[in-house]
């Protein structure tokens, strides 16, 4: 009868010969096999010690960017978290204070801004959105950590380290 | 016998029992460097250079891991069962000769605890004693799994005995000892007995594979099937000696081997080197040695090459190949002997 998918295939099973019946020259094939990966070079990469090269457009941990002399470029606007399909992105607007020109761009600025890594998809929806190049997924792997909260980072770990005056 | 030899012996006891227990943990750390370059993996690195103090990190897990005893297991064969396992495994030692004489201070020293005139027979005595720990400590465990691989342990190694035994009946055809100093010393220089009875050595690795519960023959604990099998129901320490028993019993395994197929402690042209006897004898047991992690290797080698036999498989080889193979060398082995002597 036609099989239905036209596809079926009709094994033929031949008993063992002598020499396949007595397993060793099999045997002895596959241990031959396996020596030669013993003396294989592995290509595991040592992870904490070495690290793959990564892609020019990789997209790693967030950072919060200064401009050229040194003042946080973010204004708070919240389109970052407006565009997060993670929810991830919470943060606190404040109004700059006279004196602190040096070291905020816009008027107002995040007080608190915080990502949670454990809820990031590291899509880059938010460096997208953002209309003052301040974000940007330019960073490293996130690192692991035990507790859930450490996870949540605030601007002490985002925010770029600042110009050497 | 004076208190310095049985001071002398007690040393050789104890020092053969640390190099067995030292043996068997870094063989469990060989077996995982092994698997890994086998599998063009790593290993593990971690734990000081190398890895190397893996061993110590497992066994330190070993020790703190909480230690269970199923409330319907009989408690008491529930902890016979591991001790009879690495007992057994232990003795086994006792009758294989590491190296020749040692002079120390005037004091011959022959390095084996002791030299029975049946010491093939012990070793067979001693194998036969392990399966009655994993047997116990499957049954004990009350869980069916456990049950089922304490069946398939025994029947597996009472099957590949009788095997086993046959092939040894034509080695001792042609040395006319049991003991296995006199065996070794027999073999000396180049005169193996690998050379005389290359099918009785094929026979005995492959029944020592079963009797050790390695793979291919390792349908005992197959984890696939019956979840680690005897040793389902075991944690902690107890665990540790069911494992440890394995390794013990693959070094003692490989040593028999070594004595009975590959000389034991003789080395090619060991006496016209003009050496010191106790230089020979250093240079005997270096070379028991290699041999002795040769076949270790060799043990770990075929693990991470083939897979495990089908229990029906398993009894085929055993009753149907082995044991007509085994009287087919006995008769032959008998015949070649009639015409050349």
């Amino acid at each position: 009868m036609e099989s239905l998918t036209g596809k079926r295939k009709i094994i033929e099973s031949k008993p063992l010969n002598f020499w396949e019946r007595i397993y060793l020259p099999a045997i002895l094939r596959g241990l031959s096999i396996t020596l030669k990966h013993f003396f294989r070079k592995d290509v595991t990469i040592r992870y904490p010690e070495q690290k793959r090269e990564f892609s020019e457009n990789f997209r790693g941990m967030h950072s919060l960017k200064r401009d050229e002399h040194g003042r946080e470029r973010c204004t708070a606007c919240g389109l970052c978290a407006l565009s997060c399909p993670a929810e991830a992105i919470t943060m606190i607007s404040a109004e700059r204070q006279p004196g602190e020109e040096n070291l905020y761009r816009e008027e107002k600025y995040a007080a608190v801004y915080e990502i949670n890594m454990l809820r990031c998809i590291f899509c880059g929806l938010c460096e997208e959105a953002c209309p003052k190049e301040a974000i940007y997924l330019d960073g490293d792997i996130v690192p692991s950590d035990y507790l859930r909260k450490d996870f949540i980072y605030g601007k002490d770990k985002l925010v770029e380290a600042p110009l050497n005056q | 016998m004076g208190t310095t030899d049985i001071l002398i012996k007690f040393g050789l006891i104890v020092i053969i029992f640390l190099v067995s227990l030292l043996i068997a943990m870094y063989s469990t750390y060989a077996e995982r460097k092994i698997a890994a370059f086998l599998q063009d993996r790593v290993g593990p690195n971690r734990a000081g250079p190398f890895g190397i103090l893996q061993p110590l990190a497992d066994g330190a897990k070993m020790f703190m891991k909480e230690e269970i005893i199923p409330s319907t297991s009989n408690g008491f064969l529930f902890i016979v069962g591991p001790s009879l396992a690495i007992m057994t495994a232990c003795i086994g030692s006792a009758v294989i000769p590491w190296g020749e004489t040692l002079v120390i201070g005037g004091h011959r020293i022959p390095l084996q605890v002791t030299d029975i005139n049946v010491g093939v027979l012990y070793i067979f005595g001693v194998v036969s004693l392990g399966v009655y720990g994993i047997m116990i400590g499957g049954w004990a465990s009350n869980n069916k799994y456990s049950l089922l691989g304490a069946i398939r342990a025994a029947s597996q190694n009472i099957s590949y005995e009788i095997a086993m035994g046959l092939s040894i009946i034509a080695l001792l055809m042609t040395t006319g000892t049991l003991s296995l100093k006199e065996i070794a010393a027999q073999q000396h220089g180049w005169h193996w007995n690998v050379v005389y009875q290359p099918l009785g050595f094929l026979i005995f690795i492959v029944c020592a594979f079963a009797e050790t519960n390695r793979a291919p023959f390792d349908l005992p604990e197959c984890e696939t099937e019956l979840i680690g099998g005897y040793h389902t129901e075991y944690s902690s320490m107890k665990l540790g000696f069911y494992l440890f028993a394995e390794y013990i019993n693959m070094f003692i395994s490989s040593a028999v081997m070594a004595t009975l197929y590959f000389g034991g402690y003789n080395f090619p042209f060991m006496h016209s080197l003009g050496l010191g006897e106790n230089w020979v004898t250093i240079l005997g047991v270096i070379a028991l040695f290699i041999k002795i992690f040769f076949f270790i290797f060799f043990f770990m080698w075929v693990r991470w090459t083939l897979p495990r036999f089908r229990y029906d498989q398993l009894m085929d080889l055993g009753w149907k190949t082995l044991i007509p193979l085994a009287i087919a060398n006995i008769v032959i082995t008998g015949i070649v002997m009639t015409f050349i002597k």
